[in-house]
């Protein structure tokens, strides 16, 4: 136990704990807004687009987070135009800039000279490695995602749910809509850092599954999802130190460890359930 | 009479094909039309066009008065979206609150006074996903008239219902509609034909008429191929000339 704290100690491991933090709120409350919209796809066709920014930006020496968030915000402004467009198939368009950020990203990297020694970290992440400009960026969207959330939370469910009848009454949904996928694509680039390209997506869904296994109530989906979240996260960590292993994978499987137990308690529950039901029926 | 909604020789398309023709149509308070018509003839371009949802390519409309109630096919709702149906019917308010208005204790009474009136209070915390379609049709008619509207649009409320809510849905407009408008859309002709005042028949071109009789004949004159049904207990009137 005396370790755990010992760790502290070092700049590196108190930056990634304030890190998994972080990402576990802004991931917590934007993926169930993409767990609920059902935009997982979405969600996965801008992380990918956004290596292209990556790329890019390291080729030209600039700070590959920055390059990746401005590839990442337009790339999900250009699915959102797309898909009030009635002529065009959605899901292809995200295909191909799916893989088109890929290939630049690519390609501008091996034509940077010199070795890419952080490529690795983009696709996996690593938490050990968090840097402070990494955690101030972490910082803004989080106490940005937050604000927007206490303070709209109502339309942003209202509109997410039912966007017509949100354009009957006047609401700007236009705003709103694209507001919420630049939200969705800066915390997808800032979370890169945490759990990389590859992972990301798991962070932004798999604590929402879990929380939406208990409960159907949005406001307690995004509690749960950012309390399941930093558990998952937590555990990651600490095996990602002992075992020297990229803080992404380790983080996204102790996830998947954590829905396995919670489907298992999920199942029982409803069994349980099921036998106390049968029981009242025979007495009655 | 009070103009509440006037569409002068509105042309309506999707891309390149055009689905509304020079349509006109002017609804006064207290009417109560029925919209009918073939599948894919335009009914639903002709809401979605008074709603304000799709721009015309041409024409001109005037709104008059507050907010419209709005109730859409259920079909189009995500059941499994995490939504309670509390939430559903208080957010029939979003065009009155705006973005940043909370629901007062006043706003939150009127939603259960509207629930309790359709039977569904019992309902108000479940999440709508546990909801039978006729329950559903409650709650977004909540939705629709929480707002106080001038203009009520219903889009085949009676989908997903059993016969006997069926019954009850067409009391509640009646009620309703003496002091809101309705707009009525439905397949099942010989229903919604002894319950709106007038008819407005929609295949790409819209023909007004002013009666809620109408026959074979005067259907196939006004380029609108829909069969009357037959339905035991619709009065006959619907099928006079039939």
């Amino acid at each position: 136990m005396n370790s755990i704290f010992e760790l502290f100690q070092y700049q590196f491991f108190t930056n990634a704990v304030f890190a998994a933090i972080m990402a576990s709120i802004t991931c917590g409350i934007i993926g169930s807004y993409i767990v609920a919209r059902r935009i997982v796809f979405i969600s996965g066709g801008i992380t990918h687009a956004s290596f292209g920014g990556i790329g890019i930006a390291w080729y030209m020496g600039l700070n590959p987070i920055l390059g990746a968030a401005l590839f990442g915000v337009l790339s999900a402004f250009g699915i959102e135009w797309l898909s009030k467009k009635t002529d065009v198939r959605q899901d292809s368009v995200i295909g191909i800039l799916w893989a088109l950020g890929m290939a630049l990203g690519i390609i501008f990297i091996y034509m940077t000279p010199g070795y890419a020694p952080n490529l690795m970290s983009f696709l996996f992440g690593n938490i050990l490695t968090v840097g402070s400009l990494d955690l101030l960026l972490l910082l803004g969207l989080s106490i940005l995602t937050i604000l927007i959330f206490a303070i709209f939370l109502k339309p942003i469910l209202y509109v997410a749910f039912d966007e017509e009848f949100a354009k009957t009454q006047r609401i700007p949904v236009h705003f709103i809509s694209y507001l919420m996928i630049a939200l969705v694509a800066l915390a997808i680039v800032l979370n890169i850092r945490v759990v990389g390209i590859i992972l990301v997506i798991s962070f932004l869904t798999i604590p929402q599954t879990i929380a939406n296994m208990f409960t159907k109530d949005f406001k307690r989906m995004i509690f749960g999802s950012i309390g399941f979240g930093l558990l998952g996260s937590f555990i990651g960590l600490l095996v990602s130190y002992k075992i020297n292993a990229p803080s992404g994978a380790t983080i996204i499987f102790s996830f998947v460890i954590l829905f396995v137990i919670a489907k298992l308690v999920q199942l029982s529950m409803i069994a349980i359930r099921r036998k106390e039901g049968i029981k009242v029926e025979k007495i009655g | 009479m009070n103009k509440l909604l006037e569409l002068k020789s509105i042309n309506a398309a999707y891309d390149d094909k055009l689905v509304l023709k020079d349509v006109d149509l002017v609804v006064n308070q207290n009417d109560f039309v029925g919209i009918i018509g073939p599948n894919g003839g335009g009914k639903t371009t002709l809401l979605k066009v008074i709603l304000g949802i799709l721009k015309p390519v041409s024409g001109e409309m005037h709104v008059n008065g507050s907010t419209i109630g709005y109730l859409p096919q259920i079909n189009q709702i995500d059941k499994k979206f995490p939504i309670s149906v509390q939430d559903v019917v208080l957010s029939g308010l979003m065009g009155v609150k705006k973005l940043f208005g909370k629901y007062s204790p006043e706003n939150r009474k009127r939603a259960n006074e509207l629930m309790d009136q359709m039977g569904i209070l019992h309902l108000k915390k479940k999440n709508i996903g546990e909801l039978s379609g006729g329950q559903l049709q409650r709650v977004f008619l909540c939705r629709a008239i929480i707002s106080d509207p001038q203009l009520l649009i219903l889009d085949e409320p009676d989908t997903y219902v059993d016969s006997n809510f069926e019954g009850e849905l067409y009391d509640i407009l009646d009620q309703l509609n003496d002091h809101i408008a309705i707009i009525i859309v439905s397949h099942d002709v010989g229903t919604i034909c002894s319950h709106v005042k007038t008819i407005a028949c929609v295949n790409q071109t819209l023909c007004y008429h002013d009666s809620n009789i109408i026959s074979q004949e005067q259907l196939k004159a006004y380029n609108c191929p829909i069969d009357l049904i037959t339905h035991g207990e619709v009065p006959h009137r619907v099928l006079k000339h039939h």
